[in-house]
């Protein structure tokens, strides 16, 4: 194959709990699901319905004070039961009962000869749909206003447990190309050397087989191979075409596209999902088609092994939000993760052998047995440190990058040294491995968020 | 029931108790009997089992084989030099070493947590376990009968000096075991490496270094003892096996950066090669490396992440001037015949300027990526 994009560094922890493929996917549709407003970062809610009202599915729940366009629609139709705030009262999740029989507002859309840019852009903002694109870099919801350089979709996740792309989009194959020939109408600028603004697919150069993706039209594919985070949009732009001062560029989820490809062709907003859960602690590791933002409760009924104290995390264990046993999926999230909670210590656990033990430097003698597959717990390992890296983080950061070098400087608040090592081409989550390897255990994630979070403050 | 124990005396650390003063003490004796079941509450919900405490116990694994070679060959050369070899058997010669040497342990661990735990207690911070391998390594690099208030001494220099007033672990510019060497060497310089250093109860003799800077090659020992260690000089630093075990180990399990440990021994090779084809010195490339403590600074003392250079090609570039720098001291100045400290230490100093240059790079291709789009 022509021009793969081979990714030397990175790490794929061997963690217990793979989604188990043989399994069909059962239809797991329940009544309880719901929004929350803090899984779009950045966004401060303003509320548009209150307790007991009925919503369809498309029923703006609230958009964002900054800017009332964007608007976070509703995934089926119902009454909404309770609104949970948390502290200083702010919002926390919007609950819908949804009706047994769905209804949906019916959106305006363009004909598939009349898509431009504006039209594109005023049917996703109408049916809120524009939320599911984010930006690089920041990682916010773009401002309506904005055009972005080129929008970029990772078609394989190579993050651990992550599901397959191609089971989450399988027979809306239809829906996917449609999604795209819509979207590709928002990418405009021109870049530095003069290319033109396009959607850009990341494939994985061996694993990614299905038809929809490899011959999807109206795109530039570029394949990829190596282990996490090969599968990040951050490493991939990198890769392809870097990120400069000032510019933007778009991302968004495959299973997205599909719901963005079925508003244009029903002009309905469909919020059916497949969604995933894995992990050690799960009898039953599988895929199960759902709706956006469910209880994951009846994902996990009868489905956990008894007796053990777990941590559900919504996303994967390196960046996911760690959710109760009854919460709710996140909005950008397509699988949830069960560990176990590591709260018991191990007396001289640091001298011990540790051939239970998965690690990436070779200090355990885990590394005898190859291959093995790990039951990793939440547990820190270790206390926090002054900040001393014990081997190379740069060999789990595929970027031409400098990453100590950048973490110091968001440490330092030196928002001119930031910008200088490159602070716009990353995000935390492509410090997530760096932060795993890590013996000073410092919340490297953390760090580049607030280092993020400052220059977007100086610059803007 | 030493978990209950710990469990019950525990709120006497805590603010408020009795010993709250102590409380960062506790922590690390806790800390150190049990990995704590602190669990993560941000950021990636799993951690590498790695932490602080098993990286330095995994350097103090690779430096077992050479401080137990070190104790031995203390015992060896003593008995050597008064002519008893023959009548010695192994443990006798062991055990005499041993003698020797722990109390050298046991003045540089006391003397330097004693400053660490205070300095933790009074900062308010958890106790660091970086000097966990200063600590051991301080004593290898002494000459085996270094009076023990000078080890003190120098201990209490390079722990203070050297590091906390720089801010505590990870922000000295120094590597601390050095700095105290080098403080025995200055202070003290009779005692030291030079013309005339003990080898054992107050009888010296010209070390092979001292030897070969006066270009006296004959007298240098055989490849072979140089390369086995049955020599006189600093306690770990005479066996290259064993410091080649210890290397494998560190790069084993990536604790040390493999750059920086091959190019010192390349760049110190290379300039040993051509100064010896040049006629400079006669003095060839493996007695060059094989001498001293060129080997153990290289896997030991170079390696050290805190003082070493921090990027991909800096470490190339701090570990092959550190390599040049040591031979370059041997050959050209007589007055000091062990280049190897001096010469970490110099680089130490450039370390933070080489990744300067290094990453000033990167930030300038990044710039000129940049500046191409405002041409457009």
């Amino acid at each position: 194959m022509d021009n793969v994009i081979r990714i030397k560094k990175g790490l794929d922890i061997l963690i217990k709990g793979k989604i188990d493929t043989s399994l069909s996917a059962p239809v797991i549709l329940h009544e309880d699901y719901a929004v929350k407003p803090t899984d779009f970062y950045g966004l401060q809610p303003n509320l548009l319905v209150h307790k007991g009202d009925s919503v369809k599915a498309g029923t703006p729940l609230f958009c964002d004070k900054k800017d009332e366009r964007i608007k976070i629609p509703s995934p089926v139709s119902g009454v909404i039961t309770n609104i949970i705030t948390g502290a200083k009262r702010s919002i926390e999740a919007v609950c819908i009962k949804a009706d047994k029989e769905q209804e949906s507002i019916v959106f305006d859309v363009p004909k598939l000869n009349e898509y431009s840019q504006e039209n594109v852009k005023a049917s996703l903002l109408a049916s809120g749909l524009w939320c599911m694109f984010r930006r690089r870099p920041y990682d916010t919801i773009p401002k309506p206003d904005d055009t972005p350089r080129d929008i970029y979709i990772s078609c394989f996740d190579s993050a651990p447990l992550a599901p397959d792309m191609e089971m989450l989009i399988h027979g809306r194959e239809k829906e996917f190309q449609a999604g795209i020939d819509a979207i590709r109408h928002l990418a405009g600028s021109t870049d530095n050397l003069g290319r033109a603004g396009s959607v850009h697919l990341g494939l994985h150069a061996t694993q990614t087989i299905s038809w929809a993706f490899r011959e999807c039209k109206n795109v530039e594919i570029h394949y990829f191979d190596g282990p996490h985070p090969s599968g990040n949009v951050g490493i991939q732009i990198h890769h392809t075409k870097p990120l400069n001062k000032d510019e933007q560029v778009w991302y968004i989820h495959p299973q997205d596209i599909v719901a963005i490809g079925a508003l244009f062709l029903t002009g309905k907003y469909d919020s059916k999902r497949v969604v995933a859960v894995a992990g050690s602690e799960v009898l039953h590791t599988r895929y199960i088609k759902t709706r956006s933002g469910v209880n994951v409760s009846y994902l996990l009924k009868d489905n956990l092994y008894e007796g053990n104290n777990v941590r559900v995390i919504s996303g994967n264990v390196l960046t996911g939000k760690r959710i109760a046993e009854d919460g709710y999926i996140g909005f950008y999230d397509s699988f949830i993760s069960v560990i176990p909670e590591g709260n018991h210590s191990r007396f001289l656990g640091w001298l011990t052998a540790g051939i239970n033990l998965y690690s990436f430097s070779r200090s355990f003698f885990s590394w005898l047995i190859p291959g093995r597959e790990y039951r990793i717990d939440t547990n820190l390992n270790g206390g926090r440190r002054a900040f001393v890296l014990i081997g190379d983080i740069e060999r789990v950061f595929p970027m031409d990058i400098y990453p100590l070098q950048l973490i110091k400087a968001c440490i330092a608040k030196d928002v001119e040294k930031m910008l200088d090592l490159g602070i716009y081409e990353v995000s935390p989550e492509d410090f997530a491995l760096c932060e795993y390897i890590d013996a000073s255990k410092t919340e490297i994630q953390q760090i580049i968020r607030e280092g993020l979070e400052l220059v977007k403050k100086e610059t803007e | 029931m030493l978990k209950n124990f710990l469990n019950n005396i525990k709120p006497k650390f805590e603010k408020g108790g009795r010993f709250s003063f102590l409380h960062f003490t506790f922590e690390a004796f806790e800390s150190f009997l049990y990995v704590p079941g602190k669990v993560t509450s941000q950021g990636a919900h799993i951690r590498d089992p790695l932490d602080m405490k098993r990286a330095m116990s995994m350097v103090i694994i690779a430096l077992v084989p050479c401080a137990l070679f070190g104790m031995y060959n203390v015992g060896y050369q003593h008995f050597s030099v008064k002519g008893l070899l023959a009548e010695q058997g192994f443990w006798d010669i062991f055990i005499f070493g041993l003698s020797k040497i722990v109390p050298l342990f046991v003045v540089s661990y006391v003397v330097g947590l004693g400053i660490e735990f205070a300095f933790a207690e009074i900062r308010k911070h958890e106790v660091n376990e970086g000097f966990l391998v200063s600590g051991f390594l301080i004593p290898l690099i002494s000459p085996p009968d270094i009076p023990l208030w000078m080890l003190a001494l120098a201990t209490a220099f390079a722990v203070i000096i050297g590091k906390e007033i720089f801010g505590g672990t990870g922000m000295n510019i120094w590597n601390p075991a050095l700095l105290a060497r080098a403080f025995m060497f200055f202070a003290y310089p009779h005692k030291m490496s030079g013309d005339d250093v003990w080898v054992s109860d107050a009888i010296s003799g010209p070390t092979p270094l001292a030897n070969a800077s006066q270009n006296v090659v004959d007298l240098l020992p055989e490849a072979n003892d140089l390369f086995w260690g049955l020599i006189p000089g600093s306690v770990g630093e005479t066996s290259k096996f064993c410091i080649l075990l210890g290397a494998v180990v560190l790069l084993w399990t990536r604790v040390a950066s493999f750059r920086t440990m091959f190019a010192v021994i390349f760049g110190g090779g290379l300039l040993a090669f051509i100064l010896n084809v040049c006629g400079v010195t006669d003095v060839t490339v493996s007695q060059q490396l094989l001498m001293g403590g060129f080997m153990f600074g290289a896997v030991f003392m170079a390696t050290d992440p805190v003082t070493s250079a921090n990027t991909g090609t800096g470490r190339w570039i701090y570990g092959f001037l550190t390599g040049i720098i040591a031979v370059v001291i041997r050959v050209f100045n007589p007055a000091y015949p062990e280049g190897m400290m001096l010469s970490i230490l110099l680089m130490n100093t450039f370390a933070p300027l080489i990744d300067y240059v290094v990453v000033e790079s990167n930030i300038r291709k990044r710039k000129r990526r940049n500046e191409i789009k405002q041409r457009v």
